[in-house]
């Protein structure tokens, strides 16, 4: 039989407010166990939540950004259950009045078409601490570090229906997030995460199947791994007779699996109500004007101009558009330099080899625009080669900023004087005869090897289109 | 000394007839010598009433010096004080310290008073007759053999007995007014939104209200006049400028228009306890009031409403009591199933569990519309009742409680009697409107006082009503007797 998927995603994306989302507390993420947890995220008694106005405006420009409704009263409602990391005995979250209501984000297939999943709704919520089951022998240890950081769950249609559009929706919301400078996306960190409900159905069948939910995704490669597997799992069940019970599953990565973590039986009655120590969230007309006045240029705008107005390929445009950081960066670069093919090679080339090295942001580089939209014009005026260019940009990651004083003292500067090429080229020439007799018996391959010579003789100095048009020209003579 | 009003207080204070320090050992000598009987603190902060009147004798000498200070109180063990013990009546916060003060604690701090202890009452609050405390039984300093009422019973015995000059309390449904009632007090439990909640102890959040429980209606006005006022800390708080209730008190009363619920004079209201009321009533005739008949139609819906609104956010409030991080752990849990299940067991009592299975019940997926959606629409019912009434009338009037002070464990088996203790005082918490109580005279001995309803924000208006008949009656005067040497 053939089968079909459906899946809806569950983002939670932690927002980058400075402190938390009822609390005066920091939201740094790495301090020291239970040091950024205040009275109010501890629940001492007698406490009462604020909200963090920052937190509202995050959202309401993600509901901007995805053309959704962002009604004009929203509602934060407590979802009660025990937990030891949640110290009030319920999460504030939103239940029936969400912030963020029937947005859509449009997704590239494999096959370059385009398609639409509709985003139902986005909630604030405040994330619950952490429980440390190592290190405690037979105890366990919490910290509340994270308890009360802002989250804001977005909440997918089941619209999707295989784990690589789930990949694609949770990289597009991974890189809207990003660019609304609302989430650092640092999923290893947590920042950004995912739950996944699954479930298979007959092809052609309008009915849904049972769903499970597969909880806390936290990598790109775990979400298409983990749907995959129970994909797989429930139409094997499926075929042999049996059936698919809805349950919340863990993905195990080291075994690449999902297990039942709690059945349906189990699941909490969450008894949610309306927050009685929160009046309901106003938005004003006025807000939602000066909110949409920060809007960035949004990554699908941006990618469609990066091909009109630099002429890039939809490929490096979307690549490049993908992150607003390294798309300013590059914007800034094409623009100083006048070759934006360059700065895009440039860019997704050494530049993100470099950072990928060393698991840095763009935000973060050393070598600022400005440095490499000098190198680039050095090339473009021959007063360096690429070659050369690419040898000296570790000297310019290592924190030099001054690309002419860097190519003078190190006397890099290209060697474009005919008579000089002339001399070098003479001189390999006369070093080699039975080359040059192999070469002018028609082994024409041999000219790359005298190139190489030649550029050797005067360390990469040469302008390679003079040495390659000179060398011609004696050997043919 | 022990019967005089916060003026008088204040005037000795500063005419050197008394010290602060003197005034304060005064009071923790009274404490001393009478709260064996009464059982009205939970904690005497000594040490610390008399350094915090050493302070306030000095900003006296300085000419620093406002109404307040060196005038000292008592604060209702619900609302947390930094490094001192805040038990809410529980055993699940026997050993709980807070690290931070109530906002109406800093506030009264900052006034110069200094805090003679805390206060007795029924556990989180939840009770009627102050019996459900795990610090025992607070009794009525008019007949020890009966209840002060509750929740806030240490704060009107402590006052009846004349332990403090004046006490805070909190008023959830009726927790401020019954027990003023039952002891002889005047008490007034301002609108939803007045007083900070920062620092007081959740029981049911859309209806706590700090109030006070003092002598008279001008002692009240000094002391709220205080605690009012918007605490960015307390999202439900109201951002409004404080008042001065003490320059309003002596307005005349000509042309005041007071309303009395048919429903307030009906079915469960004592016949005695109603000839005080209306007799009381009968004075402010006198004092050039017009009285009317109004209806609150929806009166009898009010305590099933609460029953479900209050248990329902309780449980809830209630949660954060699992033994993890403060308050009553159990010995030796097996695992994180029995330590929850042991240590709020354990540590709470019957009344507050009764409470959170009602509350949880309430909220459960099945029931949520019946029960808690259906108390919402109830709620608004009752207010729009208030708000036609005060389209026609200034103050509303009836009883505060239908009976006087009944006996210690005369309602313990009998929870839905216990409940009705509150018929009349509960719908002012609904509403989120102010509500006074006053001393209007005694059946057997024991004090009646007479409800006063105010549109919202009205306490300054409640205040001088209460205050005019304060002129002519003086049952607001009167010590229990075995109290006044």
């Amino acid at each position: 039989m053939a089968w079909e998927t459906v899946i809806g995603l569950e983002i939670h994306a932690q927002l980058a407010t400075k402190s938390k989302i009822f609390s005066g507390a920091s939201t740094a993420y790495g301090a020291e166990p239970n040091t950024q947890a205040c009275a109010v995220d501890l629940a001492l008694p007698g406490v009462l939540p604020v909200l963090n106005k920052e937190a509202v405006r995050m959202a309401v420009k993600f509901g901007l950004a995805l053309d959704a409704i962002v009604p004009s009263r929203s509602v934060f409602a407590r979802k009660n259950y025990f937990y030891p990391d949640l110290p009030q005995g319920y999460q504030i979250s939103q239940f029936d009045l969400p912030i963020v209501a029937n947005g859509h984000l449009d997704i590239t297939l494999e096959n370059g078409d385009t398609k639409r999943i509709g985003v139902t709704r986005a909630h604030l919520e405040q994330d619950a601490g952490k429980s440390l089951h190592e290190d405690f022998h037979g105890l366990t240890g919490i910290d509340l570090n994270r308890a009360g950081t802002p989250l804001l769950e977005i909440v997918s249609e089941p619209d999707i229906r295989n784990a690589k559009e789930a990949v694609a929706y949770m990289k597009k919301i991974h890189a809207l997030v990003q660019y609304l400078h609302i989430c650092d996306g640092n999923m290893a960190e947590g920042s950004f995460r995912c739950d996944a409900n699954v479930s298979v159905r007959p092809l052609g069948q309008e009915e849904f199947g049972t769903r499970t939910e597969i909880k806390n995704l936290n990598s790109f490669r775990f979400v298409e791994r983990a749907i995959n597997y129970e994909v797989e799992r429930q139409i094997d069940l499926l075929e042999s007779g049996g059936e698919v019970v809805q349950e919340t599953r863990l993905f195990d990565s080291d075994k690449g699996e999902t297990r039942s973590m709690r059945s349906k039986e189990e699941a909490n009655d969450y008894r949610y109500f309306p927050c009685p120590d929160l009046l309901p969230v106003e938005i004003t007309e006025e807000l939602l004007n000066e909110v949409r006045e920060t809007l960035p240029e949004l990554p699908d705008a941006k990618r469609q101009r990066f091909i009109s107005e630099f002429g890039l390929s939809e490929k490096d445009a979307s690549e490049i558009s993908a992150n607003r950081d390294i798309a300013e960066y590059f914007e800034q670069v094409a623009t100083g330099s006048g070759e934006a093919k360059m700065a895009a090679n440039w860019i997704m080339g050494d530049l993100s080899a470099h950072l990928n090295k060393e698991d840095m942001a763009i935000s973060n580089c050393p070598v600022s625009a400005q440095t490499l939209t000098v190198l680039i014009q050095r090339i473009t005026d021959k007063t360096i080669s690429g070659k050369i260019a690419k040898d000296i940009f570790p000297d310019l990651w290592a924190g030099e900023a001054d690309v002419d004083a860097l190519i003078e003292s190190k006397g890099l500067k290209q060697i474009t004087d005919t008579g000089a090429i002339e001399a070098m080229i003479a001189e390999v020439l006369a070093q080699n005869p039975s080359q040059v007799e192999e070469f002018r018996a028609g082994k024409e391959k041999l000219m790359g090897f005298f190139v190489g010579q030649v550029m050797k003789a005067s360390k990469g100095k040469a302008n390679p289109g003079q040495v390659n048009e000179i060398l011609r020209k004696l050997l043919k003579a | 000394m022990y019967n005089k009003s916060l003026n008088e207080l204040s005037a000795a204070l500063h005419s050197g007839e008394v010290s602060s320090v003197e005034l304060t050992q005064y009071f923790l000598d009274r404490i001393k010598r009478y709260d064996g009987e009464i059982n009205s603190f939970i904690t005497v902060t000594e040490e610390q009433a008399l350094a915090s009147a050493a302070k306030a004798d000095k900003s006296i000498a300085a000419g620093q010096a406002g109404k307040l200070t060196g005038i000292p109180m008592a604060h209702k063990d619900i609302f947390c004080t930094d490094g001192v013990k805040t038990t809410c009546g529980s055993r699940m916060l026997d050993n709980f310290i807070a690290p931070y003060n109530a906002t109406v604690v800093e506030k009264l701090e900052d006034a110069g008073m200094p805090m003679l202890g805390k206060l007795n009452m029924d556990e989180f609050a939840m009770g009627s007759s102050n019996e459900t405390s795990f610090y025992g039984a607070v009794k009525n300093p008019w007949d020890s053999t009966r209840v002060p009422g509750g929740s806030s019973g240490g704060s009107a015995a402590s006052v009846a007995a004349r332990l403090t000059p004046i006490a805070t309390g909190t008023d959830t449904g009726g927790s401020i007014r019954q027990p003023a009632s039952l002891c002889g007090l005047t008490g007034i439990k301002p609108t939803y939104g007045r007083v900070s909640r920062w620092g007081m102890i959740a029981f049911a959040s859309s209806l706590d209200q700090a109030g006070v429980l003092g002598r008279s209606a001008e002692d009240c006005a000094l002391l709220l006049e205080a605690m009012v006022g918007f605490d960015e800390k307390d999202s439900t708080s109201v951002e409004r400028d404080t008042e001065d209730y003490t320059s309003t008190l002596s307005k005349p009363l000509d042309g005041l228009k007071i309303g009395l619920p048919k429903e307030y004079f009906g079915e469960g209201l004592d016949a005695e306890v109603g000839k005080v009321v209306e007799a009381a009533i009968d004075e402010y005739k006198k004092l050039g009031a017009e009285v009317v008949e109004i209806s609150l139609p929806n009166t009898h819906l009010a305590v099933p409403a609460y029953y479900v609104i209050a248990p329902a956010e309780c449980s809830s409030n209630l949660s954060r009591f699992d033994g993890v991080r403060y308050g009553y752990r159990c010995e030796d849990p097996q695992d994180l199933t029995d330590m929850y299940m042991r240590s709020r067991g354990e540590g709470f009592g019957s009344e507050v569990k009764n409470r959170i299975m009602i509350g949880t019940y309430a909220l459960s997926a099945g029931y949520y519309d019946a029960y808690y959606l259906k108390a919402q629409k109830v709620r608004h019912l009752i207010s729009d009742d208030f708000r036609q009434a005060f389209e026609q009338v200034d103050v509303i009037m009836g009883p505060t409680s239908p009976v006087t002070a009944f006996k210690i464990g005369e309602k313990t088996d009998d929870p839905v009697a216990m409940y009705l203790s509150d018929i009349f005082t509960i719908a002012v918490n609904l509403a989120g409107l102010p509500g006074m109580s006053i001393p209007a005279g005694m059946v057997g001995g024991l004090p009646v006082g007479l409800q006063l309803i105010g549109n919202y924000f009205a306490e300054g208006r409640l205040l001088n009503i209460a205050h005019q008949y304060q002129q002519l009656a003086d049952w607001h005067q009167q010590v229990p007797a075995g109290y006044t040497d």
